[in-house]
């Protein structure tokens, strides 16, 4: 594994990769059990970095290490500059966290949970009401804020929780499977609320997810599996390195299409539901001189990417679904047992 | 406060994005931190009223069913102008407590199944303010609960005198200071809901058994004795009992037959002695448990 591949195309030509979060030769064993098994990837500044794997993989381990939950058994992780397991509470300082599982009071309203978090981080009494009007607002429940917490649906009361993790206005903020549980809809519109503080704050956002949708949101993903690093890079880079694009096209005369294709382009097409497929790299640059210069007149087109399903496939040799599936959902069960505090 | 901070708050209107400075961590933050962590027991007290009610149910039956039940037979020991009742009620107060303050620490267990625990354990203050911000919120809400039962003592025919109730409330106070700090040790330790209960429910009644509320402290068995001095609520219910007998107007009443001082093989304990015991105690484990709660996994 090497460090850093691309972050951005700019960045990459800069050369300015200024770190958040450095992992090097982090290890976590609970016992005969190696969750995490020396990893390292970097985070830049302002990059939204997720980290992709089944259930079991090791994920929510490297969160709470460098959330200082957990003390490494060998490696080091530092945050915002400050190292996760001496400098714990500059590294508290300046995170934000939501948990995969809810980490409100259901007794207290919603302001009355904001203003427990913002005695325990000392934001500032004058800056408190604005900056609570501000994070309730930017997740839509500014209308709600004397309600108790236990009236609110799961999908309320996660984006309270996404609202707590910025009022303190963290460097970084940490979301450990923030969608797990929820609804289709309910996923989709916490990612909106996600995406909108990503253009709001001036925040790095490092999440976990073993939703491959939910991956391709991220700047960089890093794929785990089996408390390893198996791949890290750009969802499109980590798309391009499986392989190629699947175009399928329908044409006048699908026939000599296919000839064209293998004497022009040298590609093997074949012809199955009506349309004729093949495969090439960088798909979409290729449409263009494929209809400049196929001779065959073309009556549609489309291009589909080989998605992050297929990527996952070809890192670790099975589906993130089979990976679930499997024993590691036995090992999680083990750590978080063993986490129990 | 900074300069920024305030321009920052005006502005919000105008800016993206309003700046917060969480400061480096302080004795002022730490304050901070043990001041909310107190006023949230005391939002959840007020929200529960029937918690409040609940623990009630227990000493008003010790006091009015089984100190009026068992007055016709425990009358003969007693000098005339004195009931039973009068006589248990200061271990009653004691216990009017003791549920509140170790139930008050119960929510760390329930906050640790919930999560909320979290949310806390990872915040940038000291594990030590938020243990003392605990033990000083389960002792505000059950010493709160005491003086409900306090102003009950009309019924037991113990005199409404200020030096007395200010000297109850004081020591209510550090009564329940010290089973929240036990409380809170226990919850370091433990991590299931229904283990905690359980094992505070086994715990409860012989304390309060073995602290001499309900009978005094002479003339019992050897074996009886040595757990008496071993209970630590006996330090607190002897000097309790001690101060409403000196408030009470009885022709020929002996104090040191009914009140008698806790003695170590035949040594009269000084009552400055057993508050400092229940002190230090309440202390050493509230200690225990910011030690329990600094480990990380």
């Amino acid at each position: 594994m090497t460090l850093p591949a691309s972050i951005s195309e700019e960045r990459r030509q800069d050369g300015d990769f200024d770190p958040v979060i450095v992992v090097s030769g982090l290890t976590k064993r609970y016992g005969d059990i190696e969750a995490v098994r020396g990893i390292n990837f970097a985070v830049a500044r302002g990059e939204t970095f997720g980290f992709l794997g089944p259930n079991g993989a090791g994920k929510t381990t490297t969160i709470k290490i460098l959330c200082t939950l957990a003390n490494a058994t060998s490696g080091s992780a530092s945050v915002a500059g400050y190292d996760s397991a001496t400098q714990r509470d500059s590294v508290r300082r300046n995170i934000g966290l939501v948990f995969q599982d809810p980490t409100l009071d259901t007794y207290l309203t919603a302001s009355q949970n904001l203003r427990f978090h913002a005695e325990l981080y000392g934001v500032p009494n004058a800056a408190l009401g604005p900056r609570m009007r501000q994070v309730l607002e930017m997740v839509g429940l500014w209308d709600r804020k004397d309600d108790l917490v236990s009236t609110f649906s799961g999908g309320m009361q996660r984006r309270l929780e996404i609202a707590r993790g910025l009022l303190h206005a963290p460097h970084v903020l940490f979301l450990d499977e923030p969608t797990v549980g929820l609804d289709p809809q309910t996923r989709s519109s916490i990612w909106s609320y996600i995406n909108e503080l990503k253009r709001r704050e001036d925040v790095t956002i490092f999440l976990t997810t073993h939703y491959m949708d939910e991956a391709e949101n991220c700047d960089r993903i890093a794929i785990i599996d089996h408390g390893k690093i198996v791949a890290l890079d750009t969802p499109e880079a980590l798309k391009a390195s499986v392989g190629k694009d699947r175009v399928q096209i329908q044409t006048a005369d699908d026939n000599a299409a296919i000839a064209a294709l293998a004497s022009t382009f040298g590609l093997s097409a074949g012809i199955s539901e009506g349309a004729v497929r093949f495969a090439v790299a960088a798909g979409e640059q290729f449409v263009p001189r494929l209809f400049a210069e196929l001779g065959v007149p073309i009556r549609s087109v489309s291009v589909s990417r080989p998605s992050l399903d297929d990527v996952f496939m070809s890192y670790t040799g099975k589906t993130i679904r089979d990976a679930e599936a499997s024993g590691s959902q036995a090992m999680r069960q083990m750590v978080r047992m063993r986490g129990g505090r | 406060m900074t300069m920024q901070t305030v321009l920052a708050a005006e502005q919000s209107e105008l800016v993206d994005s309003i700046r917060v400075a969480v400061p480096e961590r302080g004795l002022r933050h730490d304050a901070r931190a043990v001041a909310v962590v107190w006023r949230r027991e005391l939002i959840r007290f007020r929200t529960d009223r029937l918690r409040a009610v609940t623990s009630l149910v227990q000493p008003i039956l010790f006091l009015f069913v089984l100190g009026t039940g068992l007055s016709s037979l425990a009358s003969r020991g007693m000098p005339p102008g004195l009931s039973f009742k009068t006589f248990i009620y200061p271990g009653v107060l004691a216990m009017s407590v003791l549920f509140t303050a170790i139930f008050s620490a119960a929510s760390i267990v329930w906050d640790r199944e919930f999560g909320f625990l979290r949310e806390i354990l990872v915040a940038p203050v000291s594990r030590g303010s938020i243990v003392v911000g605990k033990c000083l919120g389960g002792a505000t809400i059950a010493t709160f609960q005491g003086v409900i039962f306090l102003a009950l003592a009309g019924f037991a025919d113990v005199p409404y005198n200020p030096e007395l109730i200010a000297i109850l409330v004081g020591e209510l106070l550090l009564l329940s200071f010290t089973l929240t700090a036990f409380g809170v040790m226990m919850a370091a330790r433990i991590k299931q809901f229904q283990a905690f209960m359980a094992l505070t429910q086994m715990l409860v009644l012989p304390l309060f058994f073995l602290s001499g509320a309900l009978y005094p402290l002479n003339g019992l068995p050897t074996w009886l004795t040595a757990l008496t001095r071993i209970d630590p609520i006996t330090y607190i219910v002897g000097p309790m009992r001690h101060a409403v007998f000196a408030h009470l107007t009885i022709p020929g009443f002996e104090q040191h037959l009914l009140a008698p001082a806790i003695t170590w093989a035949g040594w009269a304990v000084p009552q400055w002695i057993a508050l400092g015991i229940v002190a230090v105690m309440g202390a050493s484990m509230m200690g225990v448990a910011i030690i329990e709660f600094r480990k990380t996994e």
